[in-house]
């Protein structure tokens, strides 16, 4: 019996390809998609402002109340916050991905590879609350940079205005430092994958035409990285603009896109907002990557 | 006048492996000069010390005269073909061409110009547009070769070029090497670890084992009268005869090496004509090959010897026969160990 199925599948791959592609794309399909259409759908209705009920007719309403000055203001800060974020990622995982794959023997290899795995073994939840507790003004921190005299330093940071609030665990400055904390394996993995990749021949090949050590990073490492930069930085663009966790815990709690989708469609009760703000990250990534197409950063794919 | 290259007393070991152990040569100006040797022989090594992407752990380099030892690569006047070619995938053809004289800040009308002639003189005038993964092998050796060269240096180094190509490609190569050799006039570094390849290519040949330069020599110095066991053998094929043969022989107590072609098979009824060597053996093995044949002749002694025969007569020596096997005094080559 299973001899003959054997033998049908063999002579019959086109019936093989369904049964094995056929489930992972139902799956896709109904799960996945559907889940999305029902979302894009949602959006393009609207709530009755006097019966505080959902009308499903399409209408843009919805995305009228979306582009208002107020809304705005939570997706401009969500952006900026998911930009700054990505671009500490890049400066704190790219020296490190790159030690790692140029110069760190194969003993030290496993054991960054390890302490970067490490935090993600445990519930996110539990290290952000540990950071609000190290962030808190009597914190960890703080003491640290009064033990070394800085507290001034502290102070001045925390002062200035956007990033200061009045400690770190409340201020943007300490919300950033979370959210690159959270995000930064995403970022390293992707960069040190493209980085293997580079040939150590290339890199002699650029110094043998004269090409100094910057150059050489210039015209071919960061060239051919640059993959896996932005794939790293999908994660942690998209990731912190979906979050609704970690700036609901620190930060000074105006809300995020992510809050603001939570508390639409829980209290408010308002679907198709909750529905068109969950919408607005997907365009966004969706420009970010046909940006980063045009910029040449799949070429060396 | 100082020789392109010179290598006083250079090592370089890792840890405990000596790769390169104390070489001692110099590569006269305009030569195609040749490393030969296995794999693991210290000659790649040698290759990235000209070039200075390795550090000698002693000794010291000159390029024409100037001390090199401890200068960064892009302070080097000379350029590199990489085994793997080492193509910038991200770039397009002419982009990687270019890529030196970019480096050096040679205004845009003429680095257009000079990659155009560098196409040119690998005769790939109109691939400037392609990426590097749309060439063939070949392509992409040639186009190694014009980015080495777009900078004009005083060496080129060429680590295993040809390696990857397949036989007919790689005969057609070395011809438009040397061609283009000759062309600009440079000196040429070569390393590879086929024989032929080097005895058709080079004015001199340096054989490396083990982290030790064997002999230096022109191809026929190499072939003609090897200096070591090691050189008879990896340089073509030799019969090695020492002990009391050698010494019944010639009356010395040495190790000679023979070329298999410049032994011949006698009847063992012949005599062996004046001036020649000769033992008797019984024939063990005997291979066509079509342009020769192979003997494997047991002597009585009991030294196997290889003899090979261009086939312009009929041979009739069978399996089994009891042959004389004589060559000149001249054939005869001495080692120096």
């Amino acid at each position: 019996m299973i001899r003959r199925f054997s033998t049908y599948l063999y002579n019959h791959p086109a019936a093989l390809l369904a049964l094995l592609l056929g489930p992972p794309l139902g799956w896709m399909l109904a799960i996945y998609l559907g889940s999305l259409a029902a979302l894009l759908l949602q959006s393009f209705y609207y709530l009755d402002g006097f019966t505080g009920q959902v009308v499903r007719e399409f209408s843009l309403t919805t995305y009228r109340d979306l582009f208002s000055a107020a809304h705005m203001s939570i997706v401009l800060k969500t952006v900026i916050m998911a930009l700054t974020v990505t671009l500490g990622s890049v400066v704190i995982a790219f020296p490190l991905a790159y030690y790692s794959v140029r110069y760190a023997s194969k003993r030290l290899k496993v054991m960054l590879y390890f302490a970067v795995m490490l935090p993600l073994w445990s519930s996110y939840i539990i290290r952000v609350y540990a950071w609000k507790l190290m962030l808190a003004k009597e914190g960890m921190v703080s003491w640290f940079f009064a033990q070394f005299g800085l507290s001034g330093v502290l102070e001045g940071l925390l002062s200035l205005p956007i990033v200061g609030g009045s400690s770190l665990s409340v201020s943007n400055f300490g919300l950033f430092l979370v959210f690159t904390y959270i995000w930064l394996p995403y970022m390293i993995l992707p960069i040190q994958s493209s980085l293997e990749r580079i040939p150590h021949s290339l890199l002699d090949a650029s110094g043998d035409l004269g090409a100094r050590p910057f150059q050489t990073f210039r015209r071919i490492i960061l060239p051919m990285a640059l993959p896996g930069v932005v794939a790293g930085s999908i994660f942690t663009f998209s990731l912190t603009l979906g979050d609704y966790i970690i700036p609901s815990i620190i930060g000074d709690s105006t809300p995020f896109i992510g809050m603001a989708v939570y508390s639409y469609q829980g209290t408010a009760g308002n679907l198709p907002l909750a529905a068109a703000f969950t919408v607005l990250p997907m365009v966004i990534m969706v420009f970010y990557l046909m940006g980063a197409r045009k910029a040449g950063a799949f070429d060396a794919l | 006048m100082y020789p392109a290259i010179s290598f006083e007393h250079v090592s370089r070991h890792f840890g405990t492996i000596k790769a390169v152990d104390k070489a001692t040569f110099s590569v006269a100006d305009g030569a195609f000069f040749t490393m030969l040797g296995p794999s693991g022989s210290g000659k790649t090594t040698c290759l990235r010390m000209i070039a200075g992407f390795d550090l000698p752990t002693s000794g010291i380099i000159r390029v024409f005269g100037e001390d090199v030892t401890n200068k960064p690569p892009y302070e080097r006047d000379v350029n590199t073909v990489f085994q793997d070619y080492a193509l910038f995938p991200h770039m397009t053809v002419a982009q990687n061409v270019e890529y030196g004289l970019m480096i050096r800040k040679v205004p845009k009308p003429e680095r257009q110009k000079r990659v155009q002639e560098m196409l040119n003189l690998v005769h790939l005038p109109d691939v400037g547009g392609r990426k590097p993964n749309q060439l063939s092998g070949g392509q992409r050796q040639r186009i190694a070769l014009a980015r080495a060269l777009i900078n004009r240096p005083k060496i080129l180094l060429l680590d295993e070029p040809l390696g990857a190509l397949d036989l007919k490609l790689r005969q057609q190569m070395q011809v438009e090497l040397k061609a283009i050799q000759q062309e600009v006039g440079i000196t040429f570094v070569f390393v590879t670890h086929d024989q032929e390849e080097a005895m058709a290519l080079s004015d001199q040949i340096a054989v490396f084992n083990q982290g030790k330069i064997e002999q230096i020599g022109s191809p026929q110095d190499l072939y003609e009268r090897p200096q070591t066991a090691f050189v008879a053998n990896f340089v073509g094929t030799s019969n090695l005869i020492s002990g009391e043969v050698a010494h019944r022989l010639s009356g010395e107590s040495a190790t000679f090496s023979v070329r298999p072609e410049k032994m011949h098979l006698l009847h063992e009824n012949m005599n062996a004509p004046l001036g020649h060597y000769q033992l008797m053996g019984v024939v063990e093995d005997v291979v066509y090959l079509g342009i020769f044949t192979r003997f494997t002749i047991r002597t009585s002694e009991g030294l196997v010897l290889q003899v090979i025969d261009q086939n312009r007569e009929a041979q009739d020596e069978q399996k089994g026969d009891t042959v004389r096997v004589v060559w000149t005094k001249d054939a005869m080559n001495k080692l120096a160990e």
